[in-house]
């Protein structure tokens, strides 16, 4: 142990994220390097000259070999530059900046309706295990997972926008009006997160039953401390863990999911962005947003980590 | 003056096989000041006895019978949920038997010595600071830094000290001791001993002691309770008990403490057979199925016969101790 623990635990973290990412970029690499064609005949089109290819296959980079493209490749990308955007000419990253904070508030918005939902079912079925609301939850939870994402999504925009018209059906809201944004992210962070609901309720259930068993658990009710105490204090604390590993690797899936739902409610986001660019054959736009998701995917792992980091003693210190 | 008194205690649950008794009309005393302790083999009633003091039984559990009196003017049994916890860890506390487990991990050792005192009225500072003074008194090195620190840091020896320190911080009338060394190694067992006996004085408690290790009951207890089944067989003072067993199975027990062998044996000697199935309690003596002096007359239930001052045994030979001894 250093002398501060969490920094010297941070920071092992840190350069871990930094090498994931790196294997990400090259296996990103070898995969543009790998895919059939040409990246410049295809950006030009059927009817380019040669030369025009040939220009632009310069311009491109692509005229060097392997290695020094691959450099050239791996420097740009912690400089921060991720090439440019075939159709309008604009540096990618910038690109996918414009778009990130769209699925960046979906993704919140899907982890918020998890964790405020999930966590408290999981918490109730496992106290009142065997009883109807512990009934009820495990059907509801198991209902909601095995439905895909894009099935509740066009449900809930035919529900709650077209017949209730509660809710506003597509777009993501007035830029500058935060509740009008807010209204428009409901319904599809409910789609991505509600399957994630099923998934956080049943292991906080599992995980809360398992620690109630526990003898510090019968030991802190030895102590005559309050129930609530020793239920949100005490277990949840502990019950709480493998849910947010789950959560960090859920990230991914979640995602994924967000590509449907920017497409269902016609969203702006990085989903969007490269369900848009792989159409139009944008693969400098592919590569950029592939690696802006996966540096955001590492980045949340890393504070999973961290948090059950702070929660959890024994991780801290290098134990468990 | 006793501190708690048992009495007729019957307890059952209710399991997929049918009604498990697993305590049946038992009745004991827990002087002032004294330690009691309470053998038997596993599967005896021990845990259940705590869980129905403590009003922890589990769900499908119920005390279908006699009394728990806390100190001559408390029925625990009939106590309700808020009043039986206001007792549980300030006038009745418990250390298990698995120090590694008995702390909340996640929670530092500090937090944990606060929350139990948290019906005392006391501030913050006063807190740690009786929180400090008892883990100096269980010897825990560096006392200030420790509060801050989590239950994996400290060894299991240190580990049961704390739950030691927290279970004795509010100063007790009763402390109930289940198996608290059983997982420590012997060198640790003995400074535990030593360390509970002196805070048992220091404190005035009383102690309830349970182990199946005869050896550190003779050494720590006042009084003997012998139990078999969910059955108390025999109870009397330490020396009455284990210089003369009025009851076949306290007798057979002694002659199997391996710390009894004088000569090298292959096998250390055994009870032969099982616990019965509780939830088919044999008409009569529960034990004569295992008895090497079994006769007619233990079909049917032998009496609790007093046999000498405070000293009584459930057994009908139990006036005639020479009987008793006789090996089969």
């Amino acid at each position: 142990m250093g002398d501060c623990p969490i920094l010297a635990y941070a920071l092992k973290r840190l350069v871990l994220a930094i090498v994931i990412i790196s294997v990400a970029m090259t296996l990103l690499f070898a995969m543009i390097y790998l895919i059939p064609g040409d990246p410049a005949k295809v950006a030009l089109g059927p009817r380019a000259t040669p030369e025009m290819v040939e220009s632009l296959r310069v311009r491109m980079g692509l005229d060097q070999p392997i290695w020094v493209q691959f450099w050239r490749f791996y420097s740009g990308v912690w400089r921060g530059d991720l090439g440019i955007e075939v159709l309008s000419g604009r540096p990618v990253l910038t690109v996918v900046l414009e778009q990130l904070p769209y699925t960046l508030a979906l993704i919140a918005g899907a982890i918020s309706w998890s964790v405020a939902l999930g966590i408290p079912l999981g918490c109730i079925a496992a106290i009142k295990r065997g009883g109807w609301v512990d009934r009820v939850v495990g059907i509801v939870s198991v209902a909601v997972i095995a439905v895909p994402s894009f099935v509740i999504a066009i449900y809930a925009l035919l529900i709650f926008a077209v017949s209730l018209r509660w809710l506003p059906a597509i777009g993501a809201g007035e830029p500058g009006d935060l509740g009008d944004q807010l209204l428009h992210l409901i319904l599809p962070s409910l789609a991505v997160g509600l399957g994630w609901v099923g998934y956080i309720a049943r292991m906080v259930r599992a995980s809360m039953l398992e620690v109630l068993e526990a003898s510090h658990i019968r030991t802190a009710r030895a102590f005559g401390l309050p129930e609530n105490q020793i239920t949100y204090s005490y277990a949840l604390r502990i019950a709480i863990l493998p849910t947010v590993t789950l959560l960090g690797v859920g990230v991914g899936q979640m995602l994924s999911s967000a590509v449907f739902a920017e497409i269902v409610f016609a969203r702006p986001g990085i989903g969007k962005l490269v369900y848009d660019s792989i159409l139009t054959r944008n693969y400098p736009l592919v590569t950029g947003s592939v690696l802006v998701t996966t540096a955001f995917f590492v980045f949340v792992n890393v504070i999973a980590d961290l948090v059950i980091g702070a929660l959890d003693p024994r991780v801290r210190s290098g134990f468990g | 003056m006793s501190v708690l008194s048992v009495n007729g205690l019957t307890v059952s649950f209710t399991t997929d096989g049918g009604t498990l008794t697993a305590l049946r009309d038992v009745s004991f005393d827990i002087p002032d000041q004294r330690i009691v302790g309470v053998v038997g083999e596993s599967g005896c009633g021990k845990s259940t006895l705590i869980n129905a003091i403590l009003g922890l039984l589990a769900d499908n559990g119920r005390i279908d019978a006699g009394s728990v009196l806390f100190q001559n003017d408390r029925e625990l049994t009939r106590l309700g949920d808020s009043d039986m916890r206001a007792l549980r860890g300030q006038r009745i506390s418990t250390v298990f038997q698995d120090p590694m487990g008995a702390l909340n991990p996640v929670l530092s050792v500090g937090h944990q010595m606060i929350n139990v005192q948290y019906r005392s009225g006391r501030s913050k500072a006063e807190k740690i600071a009786r929180a400090v003074e008892m883990l100096r008194k269980v010897r825990i090195p560096d006392a200030d830094t420790a509060l801050s620190r989590y239950p994996h840091q400290f060894s299991g020896g240190m580990k049961q000290r704390i739950a030691i320190a927290m279970a004795l911080m509010m100063e007790p009338a009763l402390l109930i001791a289940d198996e608290p060394t059983t997982a420590l190694d012997a060198t640790l067992e003995v400074a535990t001993i030593e360390l509970l006996k002196e805070l048992q004085r220091d404190i005035g408690c009383s102690v309830l002691f349970i182990s199946h290790h005869l050896g550190v009951i003779a050494e720590l207890c006042d009084e003997v309770i012998v139990m078999y089944a969910g059955e108390v067989v025999e109870r009397g003072t330490t020396r009455q008990v284990f210089n003369d067993p009025r009851h076949p199975y306290t007798f057979r027990l002694l002659d199997c403490d391996p710390a009894r062998q004088h000569q090298r044996v292959r096998h250390l000697p055994t009870i032969p057979g099982e616990i019965p199935d509780l939830r088919r309690r044999p008409e009569g003596c529960i034990f004569a199925a295992r008895c090497h002096r079994v006769h007619y007359a233990c079909m049917r239930t032998p009496p609790v016969t007093e046999v000498g001052n405070g000293h009584a045994a459930r057994c009908w030979l139990a006036g005639n101790p020479e009987t008793v001894k006789v090996t089969a």
